[in-house]
């Protein structure tokens, strides 16, 4: 029994603060999911699912009881910043196994106004792998910086083209009102600013943002009845990469596997899509998750994103909103890509509106790219 | 070979267990070794009890010869954690060793800006504290 466009994404809400040192996590939660269900046409007491993360390993009781819900099935799951959009595909899997009806996923941060060092604190993880490779100090820029340095020295990728990525994004994001960054920046302003881990400089890394956002999702019989145009969960997967035993390609990321059994279970192709949400942790995230999603082959991500083919107007804009290196990234950014797509695919998406766009592909990455890292495929659709 | 920095040592001190205690205690007589499995044959890093090919337990210690190559690095210039930020900038590296296995570790003693992918490199065993030696590497 195929699960594939049988669930679909029926309330989006972002939170639209960018720094909120009088709000505490669970409130954003909270006033997000306010803002899904309002969206959807649905009350707290219809939500049967509920899916969350950052709150900590058993935190989602927690916020359970802050939101007073009484759910019969539970997810936390914790791969990273892309666990919501896992959490989409697992309420697609319970929706259509007859384990819940309706799904809240709910994501709150306050990590700018703790001033939380993200990408260049200290690790803070125990497990055996990290006793191998936390003492040399890799920082979670620095470990996707391997990642961008080997791929400069198999394909001859350059620090220009990972600068236009970010170019590009913030173009994206003076469009978005809500965006943190709209003042326009050019690739020299990119390899101008500080080098924080080479070859990534600071405009190569995403922003420390507050935030939040939350998601609801139904079975798409019941979604024609809801207020919103239905968005379909049309195929998705998941995977994973680690060091393995010491023999990884650290450019085979989780997007190779991932992205192509999703297309598979859409039954579409890369050239089928109208546009793309990538968790734009860093540039040379966005490089290689086009590359093993199938949007270029593997080593032409460099050349595939400088040439204007990934912004608005291109044949597959990527990041619309602008992204985590300009709108926003409170930490997990895997909520926001969820909900642009979904604004793109109801033709909500104001001046940043891709024409009549029907299809789009959301994968986030969650992790460190150069060590352990996750990726989660999504293909969308209105109906 | 740096001296031994004692109690002052403040960056993150890896944690001996029963899975990796040969491998620690190895290096404390700077010697650099990492598993091979008797049944399958394959090399493996880091060590582990179980061999993730063929599951089984019965592994054998390889003494590697401690020279590779730079696989991968980046220059660190911003780590807040005590005991880097009074480091930077280092080198944090991935290196294959001559025998095939790839293990994170930093580039030492040169200049950051002169590490490249490909460049041989040798083991300098640092005795970090009187307990715990780590693998580094410099230019061969």
């Amino acid at each position: 029994m195929s699960i594939w466009s049988k669930t679909a994404v029926v309330g989006a809400w972002e939170h639209p603060t960018r720094f909120a040192p009088h709000m505490t996590p669970f409130q954003i939660h909270a006033e997000s999911a306010r803002g899904a269900l309002a969206d959807a046409g649905l009350t707290i007491r219809d939500v049967d699912g509920f899916f969350t993360s950052g709150v900590g390993p058993i935190g989602i009781m927690s916020l359970a009881q802050h939101l007073n819900l009484r759910p019969c099935y539970l997810d936390s799951q914790s791969i990273g910043g892309s666990s919501f959009v896992s959490h989409c595909l697992h309420a697609a899997a319970a929706i259509a196994g007859g384990l819940c009806t309706v799904a809240l996923v709910t994501y709150g941060s306050t990590a700018a106004s703790e001033r939380f060092a993200i990408g260049t604190g200290g690790s803070f993880a125990t497990e055996p792998p990290d006793h191998f490779e936390a003492p040399f100090g890799p920082t979670i820029v620095g470990s996707y910086a391997l990642v961008a340095q080997r791929h400069m020295h198999e394909y001859g990728t350059t620090s220009e083209q990972l600068a236009q990525i970010a170019v590009t994004m913030r173009h994206h994001a003076t469009l978005n009102p809500h965006a943190k960054y709209r003042d326009p920046i050019t690739v020299e302003d990119v390899l101008a600013s500080r080098m924080i881990s080479s070859p990534l400089h600071l405009l190569d890394c995403c922003m420390i943002s507050d935030g939040g956002g939350a998601l609801v999702l139904t079975s798409a019989e019941r979604a024609r009845d809801l207020r919103r145009p239905p968005v379909l969960i049309r195929g998705g997967a998941e995977a994973v990469r680690h060091g393995e035993i010491g023999t990884r390609d650290l450019l085979d990321v989780a997007s190779f596997q991932s992205g192509p059994l999703a297309f598979q279970r859409a039954a579409v192709r890369p050239a089928d899509i109208d546009m793309c949400m990538v968790y734009d942790s860093y540039t040379i995230t966005v490089l290689t998750t086009l590359e093993g999603l199938g949007f270029c082959a593997r080593g032409e991500g460099g050349g595939f994103c400088a040439d204007g083919r990934i912004a608005l107007g291109g044949a597959l804009p990527v990041n619309t909103d602008g992204g985590g290196l300009s709108s926003n990234h409170p930490g997990m950014r895997g909520i926001f890509l969820v909900i642009e797509a979904t604004r793109q695919l109801r033709g909500e998406a104001g001046p940043a509106q891709v024409r009549d766009a029907r299809l789009a592909c959301v994968h986030g990455t969650g992790g460190m790219l150069g060590q352990r890292h996750s990726g989660v495929t999504l293909i969308l659709g209105r109906t | 070979m740096s001296k031994p920095e004692g109690a002052t040592y403040q960056k993150y001190l890896p944690r001996i267990d029963e899975e990796s205690r040969g491998y620690w205690e190895a290096l404390a007589r700077h010697e650099l070794y990492f598993q091979r499995c008797r049944d399958c044959g394959t090399k493996r890093f880091y060590p582990r009890a179980v061999c993730p090919v063929c599951l089984s337990s019965s592994t054998e210690w390889v003494r590697a010869s401690g020279r590779g190559t730079v696989y991968t690095f980046t220059v660190t210039h911003q780590n807040q954690a005590p005991g880097y930020r009074d480091a930077l900038p280092y080198v944090l590296a991935v290196v294959e060793l001559a025998e095939g296995v790839r293990l994170m570790t930093n580039v030492v003693e040169c200049a950051p800006d002169t590490v490249r992918v490909g460049m041989p490199v040798e083991i300098v065993f640092q005795d970090v504290t009187p307990e715990m030696t780590l693998p580094m590497f410099r230019p061969v």
